[in-house]
């Protein structure tokens, strides 16, 4: 458990200071690059609590997918070298003052829910998660994917309209 | 933990876990260049030059065996040279994370019973995740090297890995649910015990039932290595070899270490997933000589997959981008998914 506990640490304190740069960095790319930092983190953390297959999700979506999505939609649209125009700072406090209070909330949240449970040490199959995931929750399971589709449609619905066709 | 046991079996000595980890990374370190230098010399300079009627690389070496040995030393021996405004620690760093990337899929390929460095419950879902994040230090790289060429090349294989990941993973689809699992092993192991209609003379190789599986799996997996004629982004009569074009000496070593020694692990997942891994249907699976016969019965297989890689490599004429688009979104999504259909209809009814 000692192990455990060391680990998390790096990984947290790891994580803290690469999310700081991401909102303090000057360079845009820089800062996606910081966030694949702390995806990457949040990924490791799902693994050290035994949650192999979140984890491994984690990985393939979040840096393999979203954040691709990122740098390509930054390269794509501001391809300066010279950046003389830098990430605006301008409304940092009502940032921080936002970024706090969502803090505030998801402690309270997180610590009323949570507070006292001790965490299943065994590590969790993919088979016990897609069980559970097509018995217990196969409602909220539908419902997220019956959102995502309608999202999608929505995309494409609005993608093409600007086309002018 | 396995691969301890055999490390510990072949020492003859008792095997801390921190000694472990250390010769799992050095065992690692050393297949991931020597997998690129054996699909370097076998097939890039020898197979192609005798379909183009030439002797190829004849100087170093016996046959020019050495020929890419030297190659190596001579980019070693290079200038480290940064383009005046680039970025450079992301110019740095972009080729190691394409190098991370291909070192972090050996992990769980399975050369024997025991012979394998991690055997993870998610197994292949962990291959195909690690290998998509290539495709953030190929866009560091187009980035970073504040060149119009390099940020096209970067932009188009980023465009290119994304289209193709869909189809590579919808492939094995098909496998994983006739196999029922993830793990590598047990993927394996259903082949070698599987039986075709009560007969189980060679098991049954998921060739066989997912030969559409295996089409498309190979088809992404040229697009996912940028090999021809998937290699728009780093076309060299179009935009000078695209993301590559500011790197010399070993970082460009790189690239090409992380191109081939991710074309041979690819290969080695369809062995895995297509065509038995390092199983033979006879014998017993358990036996521990399968860790010695294991890896050479794995390497007759890998090599035959990446001939066929290679082939389509030298033989079709480079795509246009519409045209790779269109083969990715409208022609191998749908095959794939109506692969997903068929295999979970016969899963249920058989």
């Amino acid at each position: 458990m000692i192990a455990e506990h060391v680990a998390f640490g790096i990984i947290a304190a790891v994580m803290v200071a690469s999310a700081l740069r991401v909102v303090t960095t000057r360079d845009i790319v820089h800062a996606a690059l910081y966030l694949v930092i702390v995806l990457a983190g949040v990924a490791a953390l799902f693994l050290l609590v035994g949650a192999e297959f979140t984890g491994i999700t984690q990985v393939l979506i979040y840096i393999g997918a979203v954040i691709v999505l990122f740098l390509f939609g930054i390269m794509l649209t501001r391809s300066d070298f010279d950046q003389d125009e830098e990430t605006d700072h301008k409304r940092k406090f009502p940032a921080i003052l936002t970024a706090l209070l969502l803090l505030a909330v998801m402690i309270g949240a997180l610590v009323d829910r949570f507070g006292d449970m001790e965490l299943d040490a065994a590590p969790q199959t993919t088979a016990e998660v897609s069980d559970e995931l097509f018995s217990q929750y196969i409602v909220p399971f539908e419902a997220v994917s019956v959102l995502l589709l309608a999202a999608l449609i929505g995309a494409i619905v609005i993608a093409r309209r600007e086309e002018g066709g | 933990m396995s691969a301890a046991t055999l490390i510990s079996g072949l020492l003859a000595v008792e095997v801390p876990y921190w000694a472990s980890a250390i010769i799992k990374l050095g065992v690692v370190a050393l297949v991931v260049p020597t997998a690129a230098l054996v699909l370097g010399y076998v097939f890039l300079l020898k197979m192609m030059s005798f379909m183009q009627s030439r002797l190829g690389p004849m100087e170093a070496g016996p046959y020019g065996t050495l020929q890419l040995l030297a190659d190596g030393l001579k980019f070693i021996q290079k200038e480290d040279i940064f383009p005046e405004k680039a970025d450079r620690a992301v110019f740095a760093l972009a080729p190691l994370v394409v190098l991370v990337s291909t070192f972090l899929i050996y992990v769980v390929i399975p050369t024997g019973p025991d012979a394998v460095v991690a055997q993870l419950d998610v197994g292949i879902f962990y291959a195909l995740a690690v290998s998509s994040l290539s495709v953030v230090g190929i866009l560091m790289a187009g980035w970073a090297s504040a060149n119009k060429y390099a940020l096209m090349g970067g932009l188009r294989a980023a465009g290119q890995l994304i289209a193709y990941e869909l189809p590579l993973v919808l492939a094995v689809m098909g496998v994983v649910i006739q196999a029922g699992t993830l793990d590598l092993q047990k993927i394996v192991a259903a082949q070698a015990n599987g039986e075709i209609f009560g007969w189980g003379g060679i098991g049954n190789p998921f060739i066989l039932t997912q030969f559409v599986g295996f089409f498309i799996f190979l088809v992404a997996v040229q697009a996912e290595t940028t090999q021809p004629p998937f290699d728009m982004p780093v076309a060299e009569s179009e935009i000078v070899g695209g993301y590559q074009v500011e790197y010399t000496g070993f970082r460009f070593l790189f690239f090409f270490m992380g191109e081939f020694g991710t074309a041979f692990a690819f290969a080695a997942l369809a062995a895995v997933l297509f065509l038995g891994g390092w199983a033979l249907p006879w014998g017993d699976l358990t036996h521990w000589g399968f860790n010695i016969a294991g890896p050479a019965i794995m390497l007759v297989k890998v090599l035959a997959v990446s001939a066929l890689i290679f082939w389509f490599r030298f033989t079709y004429p480079r795509l246009r981008e519409d045209q790779l688009q269109r083969l990715a979104w409208k022609f191998l999504i749908p095959l794939s998914l109506v692969n997903i259909v068929v295999t979970g209809i016969f899963k249920v009814v058989l």
